[in-house]
């Protein structure tokens, strides 16, 4: 689905044709992200994030199938067969360093990506769909890397799958019972380990398919824009291909180039060194943490440390997934017609609190549970859940936004003065 | 009605953390937290300076041929290196033979079975043998030690925070020392227990190992390097760096040729970008 202007692909090719009229893979690219897909000219650099995030899957899908090829993923040797990547598998330690910190770039491109979507509003209508299935895939991700981490054995990992799967145990009644079937007995073990091996192998193709479905709930209505101004007419868009792929190129190289420092540089930075120690079930390290990017939704589970008619694990738990699950209700939370945050005086400032307020979690998850970090996570965690679900609702009914420019073209002339938004027009035969 | 409900969660959730946080303030009120004798007198690593540091690090091989033999003459009593295998050696500088010859005469041998009678026994080492464990399993590690497990040192200096400059400080000059009467004063309770020893760089301050680096030439280097302990725990302290990483400098070599061809490629994709959208208005 696209714009009635845009371009039309027409191949001139004898073989194009051929397989055009068998198998329209080429028309269904061009499409998606060729000369046939207009989107708005004002994009800014916060829109790259989509593109950085398919790319951090296929870094992940690809280092991980060869790492497959040398793990082996049994309670015994488990550790070892990683430590034998690192040291005699050629390049072994490149692939596992590149795995480990692909696994990081990733949530923090998600993570960007996701607050663009608040920002700007991407989430409200006609995009509701493209943001339900975002959610899922942020959830698979969340399952795929705990899945991971699990992997090595490491003290870490043994108990961050302990910690995790003890949760299912908060369940009343039927908790206990749950917990051990998911975890094929009393405690992570072997059953455990090679179950989510499986599951890691599994899930980021699960994600793969939910990508693709997002994407194209995305070329329904097309991309939103920072002005959150729907498109008017062609004036306001340029073809996806050359302008977008061009500046995705960009993306993609400051990318590469942060991804390069931590993986060549400061491999263990963003790791626990407790990591490096074989998982040992008689010993509890002093302080268990899970990786960085579960740190703010580690600091909501710890903030609940009372009882008030269910047990505070309990409400630490339904909070911790209740965290994410808000999310879905998001487009119908905040009821506001205007998209952008740019016009939501309001809505701008407690959209900055909550990026003040989710720092502030992460930094409580990842530090020992004394009491002012937990102070600390439970007026932060208190601001996280008003924020979604009492402040957003209220905003959008009281708030009065600025004005919005009438289209995506005068906000951009706004911008750079002059009357027109192109040198040369741009016309259907004005490129290849 | 989703306003509704999510209303009602959103006030659900605030009040049981509103609970939660006046019972947190009024215990911290009541019963502030104690200090502990670890968070007062435990010290930071000392930096050693080795020339693994830094992005552009190499070893110093001489260094880490001089931390080998401290392991081999010191630590390998009770420590084991068993991700390491001795082919791996060849990397500090040695060539076959050398390398052929430490595996031959290491004091520890490979556990292995008689062909003839089929009962346990062992044999010499050759160079694709790792590093063979000084105890049979670990009761018999901790039977010789007090029941304190000496840990394998493969890649000690990974597992700890800052590890590299944690063992150099660790086992340096300064580290053992008596239990300072300040420590006793402000926390009468924490004496060191008998058969531990006092290491404020240990995390919890008393360590079952005895001081390992207890005078200077201990060991003699053959390259005629000045072996006082301080030299002798930076030495250990490189080459465990290595046992940890092996791999260091062809990642840091490997990261800079990176850097620059991303570097280019950026520069490039600028240009093509700026002239793509040259004429458009944005």
């Amino acid at each position: 689905m696209s714009f009635p202007w845009a371009k039309h692909y027409e191949p001139k090719q004898p073989v194009m044709r051929w397989l055009d009229e068998k198998l329209p893979l080429p028309r269904l690219v061009y499409n998606a992200v060729g000369a046939g897909y207009p989107v708005p000219r004002n994009l800014n650099y916060f829109w790259n994030f989509g593109v950085l995030a398919g790319a951090a899957l296929a870094i992940q899908i690809i280092t991980g199938v060869v790492l497959a090829m040398h793990y082996a993923a049994n309670a015994g040797v488990a550790f070892d067969s990683v430590e034998s990547i690192m040291r005699d598998v050629n390049a072994g330690w490149f692939l596992r360093y590149a795995h480990a910190n692909g696994a990081s770039m990733f949530f923090i491109v998600v993570y960007t990506h996701i607050f663009r979507g608040l920002y700007y509003g991407s989430y409200k209508a006609p995009r509701e769909m493209v943001w339900l299935l975002g959610v899922v895939i942020f959830l698979l991700m969340m399952a795929t890397a705990f899945m991971g981490y699990v992997l090595p054995w490491g003290q870490m990992s043994f108990w961050g799958a302990q910690v995790i799967t003890g949760f299912f145990s908060a369940i009343p009644l039927v908790g206990d019972t749950i917990r051990v079937w998911l975890l094929g007995g009393f405690a992570p073990d072997n059953a455990a380990l090679n179950r989510f091996f499986s599951l890691h192998y599994l899930l980021p193709f699960v994600i793969a398919g939910v990508i693709i479905l997002h994407i194209w709930a995305l070329h329904i209505p097309g991309s939103n824009n920072p002005t959150g101004v729907d498109v008017k007419g062609e004036q306001d868009t340029v073809p996806f291909h050359p302008y977008y792929t061009a500046k995705d190129a960009v993306g993609l190289g400051v990318f590469l180039l942060v991804f390069a420092g931590l993986l060549f540089f400061f491999p263990n930075y963003l790791g626990h060194p407790d990591n490096y120690i074989p998982a040992n079930p008689l010993s509890t390290p002093a302080h268990i943490v899970p990786e960085w990017y579960f740190w703010p939704f580690y600091a909501i589970l710890r903030a609940f440390t009372a009882d008030f008619i269910l047990p505070a694990k309990l409400w630490g738990v339904l909070a911790m997934f209740g965290s994410i699950l808000l999310l879905f209700f998001l487009p119908w939370l905040d009821s506001s017609p205007v998209r952008s945050s740019n016009f939501r005086p309001r809505a701008r400032i407690a959209f900055w609190v909550l990026v003040v307020d989710v720092l502030l979690l992460g930094w409580c998850g990842g530090s020992p549970a004394t009491p002012f970090f937990i102070i600390l996570s439970q007026v932060t965690a208190a601001y996280y859940f008003l924020h979604f679900l009492v402040i957003l609702p209220w905003i959008a009914r009281t708030e009065r936004p600025a004005p919005l420019p009438h289209s995506i073209t005068e906000a951009v002339l706004a911008k750079h003065g002059g009357t027109a938004p192109t040198k040369s027009a741009l016309t259907p035969s004005a490129s290849a | 009605m989703v306003r509704g409900i999510a209303f009602l969660v959103g006030a659900a959730f605030t009040l049981v953390l509103a609970i939660a946080l006046w019972g947190s303030v009024s215990g911290l009120v009541s019963d502030p937290p104690a200090p502990t004798a670890e968070e007062e007198f435990h010290l930071h690593p000392k930096p050693a300076h080795l020339a693994s540091d830094g992005i552009l690090g190499r070893f110093d091989r001489r260094q880490l041929q001089r931390g080998f033999q401290v392991y081999k003459e010191v630590c390998a009593a009770c420590h084991s290196l068993r991700l390491v295998a001795f082919r791996d050696l060849k990397d500090l500088g040695y060539n076959e033979a050398e390398v052929k010859a430490i595996a031959n005469q290491w004091v520890i041998e490979q556990p292995s079975i008689n062909p003839e009678t089929g009962e346990a026994t062992t044999r010499k080492n050759v160079p694709a043998d790792h590093f063979p464990s000084p105890f049979a399993n670990e009761v018999a590690a901790r039977a010789a030690n007090n029941n304190a497990l000496p840990p394998d040192l493969s890649l000690m200096t990974k597992a700890r925070h800052d590890g590299t400059n944690y063992v150099y400080s660790l086992i340096g000059p300064d580290a053992y020392r008596n239990q300072p009467a300040a420590l006793l004063r402000q926390f009468p309770d924490a004496k060191t227990p008998t058969g531990l020893h006092y290491n404020p760089y240990f995390a919890n301050l008393n360590i079952a190992m005895p001081p390992p680096l207890t005078q200077d030439g201990q060991v003699q280097y053959t390259d005629g390097t000045l072996a006082t302990r301080d030299q002798m725990a930076k030495d250990v302290a490189a080459f465990l760096t290595w046992t940890a990483e092996p791999k260091l400098e062809s990642r840091h070599a490997a990261g800079i040729g990176a850097v620059i061809f991303i570097l280019i490629f950026c520069f490039l994709a600028w240009g093509a970008y700026q002239n793509v959208w040259r004429d458009v208005k944005h």
